[in-house]
């Protein structure tokens, strides 16, 4: 056992875990952050995506204490109170998601799919960057269409800043 | 139609808590006290299972239990049962091997469970069962179906000579002889459809709660239709009463078919909780759902199919090999019969048509109903016959559609279905336009400058949904009815639940359902709860599948809003002293038309409950329910049309162009119907590139993660470019036929007809990688 700091979504915790322990497992099982969803066993499908310290990572890639120290940012972490981040509000504009499994995945991985690219996007893009997240409801046609959306609203948002 | 009501692509009222990370899925679902369960699994295809040794594991921490395939048949659980009987062409009924929910004495495909182990967490359990010893004796196994039915083959059930489960004849063999002695032309051709792993994105779970002072089960599970689980478990499965059993399917991330299953591991998880007496849960990983999971598909068809002088289709003569895998799931056995070879007129006027479908027993995953379930397979072989005969013909392939296309309805086809209404010319035409056909052939020469093959296909689908006629199903053999259920409660303060047996796993039903109330009743969708997927809740329902919750669920609830309507209206009248025939119901009013009289529908409900100035006789309260029984199948159908570029020195497929033209009938909210279509062609094109379940010949699955199976990804995919042609379905009184299989159904002929025009050779079979064009257009 150990005990992993880190904090989540802006708040610091503390938990006692197997050093086995998965991050996901450790949002799930312990801080019952349930949003973050696990879809394979291979690091393959997304499901799990978060941010740790700005970037986006899977959490089934790292053992929760490998994430020591870290700031991890889950999907529950990700609007400002009620007003939801410009991606997630694409998403449910664009009907970028059907049965929302893959969902959280997605939006964290967009997010920063679009952080990377400074906005600068097109279709072709959007889709070989989402290589890494499997979605088997919507065929791609609207998420590609909400991350295209969500960085136009995120550069707008940015510059108002 | 108000801008919530039918026809409105209303945002969906479901995402938010989606798109926040607050859905609730079964693995979500904690309770106290709660254990977990690991299933121990054979890695043999075939064996006999001597003995298991679970006393090192049984004293390992926290484990609680280590229970097996015996003492679940010693406690009378019932073996797992396929619910829709087939008669052979000789009269005999089919050959169903027995199959416990966990095996005790033999295993017949890898991932088959043998034993369990309960234990306080997922990784004691886990490490466990590495610690429980089974003895196996392995036993010779087969894979498929060409070499299952040879003599000599292994052989999986006693029940079962030679593997062959059922040999099953459709139509008229006679007059089909006829029709070929007086063809100008035979086409023939073979198709094997690949073996797919239906793949939603969550896994299945179970959260299995026995409460022993109640004697009442609760189980939480992944599954598409909860009242059906619940009535299997317990009229054959002998795990509880129904009113001792609570079955619960909250948010679920997809099922496309394998969540209408009831599987051993949810039997267990309830059978296991009474036995430890504490809560189960079980959550498979992903390769526990690529060996688990029911697949789709797999069928080895030899066609042949005759045509007059001036190309009109005379007969269609089909035999069909069908891999059932080790066991009958479910609803496996209609399938390849009721599913598939009722639909071999596609959208032809076929005068005549035999089918002969022979179900084969293997050494893998049981095969049940994915996405489309027999209509694929069926509509891929006709789409791809039409293809190769176009060819030998040397016909453009558009224009032989059009010469056989069924132009009047109603039309009875020689294979049961009694088509009500299409117009196949304009979805062809849509399509047609949509994709420039006409200038294909200029865009082909420009591509071949670039050192590009370019090909062009068609796919015309047809298939049947909104299952169904419970009366027809029966005769047909169907083990239950397949009606909806559904209930209006207006609230006294004039807010409206609807609950209904229809089970939303992605289909947007807390949205699409909400817009018919709006519509009929005028008060925005934010007003409307759809309440579905607990047994407790609901009273009964048959659940989502065949996409017929638009066409079946929905009418049910309008039935069911009718009839508030009607006691509202009489509430109506009497409190502004009119005659009932006066009121009409507009903008959540109700008003006594052609006067400024008007009632609200809070003020009607409110009347309703306070029961002090009714109607005399008429008892207090709004709510309404009723069970909506269809009289025919509906009959979506459609245009497919790809275009594509295939790299001769790579093998590898890129998409120009994708274009669909589809007749739903009546769309309730387009924008949802068209991502059921963007899913549906997302795994037709997976079905025609990328996916195959593939086994060796010992039955070892080796296409058993995400890292061997290729599931479509984004940039294996277009956009679509959607389009829709309408003729409302008279079947029902919204005018609706589903959405929600078309492009699975319809897809995958489109693409490989595409590519085998690309590369000027019309044998390739799917999925049609990079390596297999490369080879096909390289083969001497």
């Amino acid at each position: 056992m150990s005990t992993v700091k880190l904090t989540v979504n802006g708040k610091a915790v503390s938990v006692d875990v197997e050093d086995r322990t998965l991050l996901v497992h450790l949002l799930r099982d312990h801080l019952n952050l349930t949003g973050t969803h696990v879809g394979c066993d291979t690091s393959q499908c997304g499901a799990c995506v978060v941010h740790i310290d700005g970037r986006a990572v899977k959490s089934c890639t790292i053992l929760a204490g490998q994430a020591d120290g870290a700031s991890v940012t889950t999907i529950e972490g990700l609007a400002k109170g009620d007003e939801l981040h410009p991606m997630q509000a694409a998403f449910r504009d664009n009907h970028g998601l059907q049965c929302g499994y893959c969902t959280p995945g997605m939006i964290m991985s967009a997010v920063d799919i679009v952080q990377r690219h400074g906005g600068q996007l097109d279709e072709a893009t959007v889709r070989h960057e989402l290589e890494g997240n499997i979605c088997r409801c919507t065929g791609y046609h609207n998420i590609v269409k909400a991350v295209l959306d969500a960085a136009g609203r995120m550069k707008v948002a940015q510059a108002a800043e | 139609m108000g801008v919530e009501g039918i026809g409105a692509s209303v945002v969906r009222k479901e995402d938010k808590r989606f798109i926040t990370g607050k859905g609730r899925y079964v693995d979500d679902v904690k309770l106290p006290g709660m254990t977990y369960a690991h299933f121990i699994r054979s890695p043999h295809a075939h064996a006999k299972v001597k003995g298991i040794d679970a006393s090192a594991a049984l004293k390992l921490p926290g484990v609680v239990a280590v229970l097996n395939g015996k003492q679940i048949v010693d406690d009378k659980v019932g073996n797992l049962i396929c619910g829709w009987a087939i008669t052979s062409k000789d009269g005999s009924p089919m050959k169903m091997g027995a199959w416990p929910a966990m095996a005790p004495e033999t295993v017949r495909f890898v991932g088959q469970a043998v034993a369990v182990v309960i234990a306080e967490s997922k990784n004691l359990a886990r490490d466990a069962a590495e610690a429980v010893v089974v003895d196996y004796e392995e036993l010779p196994a087969v894979a498929n179906v060409t070499e299952a039915i040879k003599a000599g083959a292994p052989q999986l059930h006693p029940e079962a000579p030679g593997n062959q489960i059922y040999d099953w004849v459709i139509g008229d063999e006679n007059a089909v002889n006829d029709a070929f002695s007086k063809a100008a032309n035979v086409v023939k051709l073979d198709v094997t459809n690949n073996r797919l792993a239906p793949n939603p994105m969550e896994p299945r779970s179970a959260v299995a709660d026995y409460n022993e002072a109640e004697e009442h089960f609760t189980l939480y599970t992944t599954s598409q239709n909860p009242h059906v689980a619940r009535l299997v478990l317990s009229a054959f499965y002998n795990i509880a009463p129904e009113h001792k059993l609570r079955v619960i399917a909250p948010d679920v991330g997809g099922g496309f078919g394998s969540k209408i299953y009831i599987y051993p591991e949810e039997m267990v998880a309830l059978w296991a909780s009474k036995k430890v007496g504490r809560p189960v849960k079980w959550t498979g990983d992903r390769t526990e759902a690529f060996l688990t999971d029911a697949h789709g598909r797999d069928h080895v068809t030899h066609a042949e199919m005759a045509f007059d002088a001036n190309n009109k289709i005379l007969g269609f003569r089909v035999k069909t090999y069908a891999n059932f895998g080790a066991y009958m799931s479910l609803f496996s056995s209609a399938v390849p019969t009721y599913l598939y070879a009722t639909l071999l007129s596609g959208q032809y006027d076929v005068p005549a048509i035999h089918a002969e479908v022979i179900a084969v027993y293997t050494n893998t995953t049981p095969v049940d109903a994915y996405r489309g379930a027999g209509r694929p397979e069926a509509s891929y072989l006709i789409e791809r016959m039409m293809e190769t005969a176009a060819r030998q013909l040397k016909v453009d392939p558009a224009a032989l559609r059009k010469t056989n296309f069924i132009t009047q309805f109603p039309h009875q086809t020689p294979v049961i279905m009694a088509y009500d209404i299409g117009d196949f010319n304009a979805s062809l035409d849509a399509a047609m336009k949509a994709i420039d056909y006409a200038g294909f052939a200029g865009r082909k020469a420009q591509a071949k400058a670039q050192g590009k093959l370019r090909g062009i296909g068609v796919s015309c689908y047809i298939e049947a949904c909104g299952i169904a006629p419970s009366k027809a199903v029966g005769s047909l053999g169907a083990g239950v009815g397949l009606w909806e259920s559904a209930e209006v409660r207006v609230n006294p303060v004039g807010t409206i639940e609807v609950l209904t047996g229809s089970h939303s796993h992605g289909q947007g039903h807390e949205t699409v359902f909400a817009q018919l109330i709006s519509d009929r009743l005028g008060i925005p969708i934010s007003q409307v709860s759809i309440v579905h997927g607990d047994t407790d809740k609901v009273q009964f329902g048959m659940g989502t599948y065949g996409s017929r919750s638009a066409a079946v669920g929905l009418t049910a609830i309008l039935k069911a809003v009718e009839k508030v309507e009607s006691k509202a209206k009489k509430i109506a009248a009497h409190a502004l002293e009119a005659s009932e025939a006066d009121i009409v119901i507009e903008n959540g009013e109700f008003k006594v038309t052609g006067t400024d009289k008007a009632i609200a529908l809070p003020m009607v409900a409110l009347a309703a409950y306070t029961a002090h100035n009714l109607p005399d006789g008429m008892e207090p309260g709004l709510k309404e329910s009723a069970f909506y029984d269809p009289s025919n199948f509906t009959f979506p159908a459609g245009a497919y049309i790809c275009e594509l570029e295939v790299d001769p020195g790579t093998g590898k497929t890129s998409f120009v162009n994708f274009v669909a033209a589809d007749d739903f009938g009546r769309l309730i909210n387009p924008m949802i119907v068209e991502g059921q279509v963007h899913g549906g062609l997302a795994q037709g094109i997976g079905q025609a590139l990328l996916e195959h379940a593939v086994y060796d010949a010992n039955g070892q699955p080796i296409t058993a993660s995400f890292m061997d199976y290729t599931m479509p990804r984004a940039d294996d995919l277009p956009s679509f470019k959607l389009s829709h042609t309408t003729t409302l379905c008279p079947g029902n009184p919204l005018g609706i036929k589903g959405c929600g299989e078309a492009g699975a159904i319809g897809a995958s002929a489109a693409v490989i007809n595409a590519i085998t025009d690309a590369i000027g050779k019309n044998n390739l079979e799917m999925p049609a990688t990079p390596d297999r064009v490369w080879r096909t257009i390289h083969a001497a």
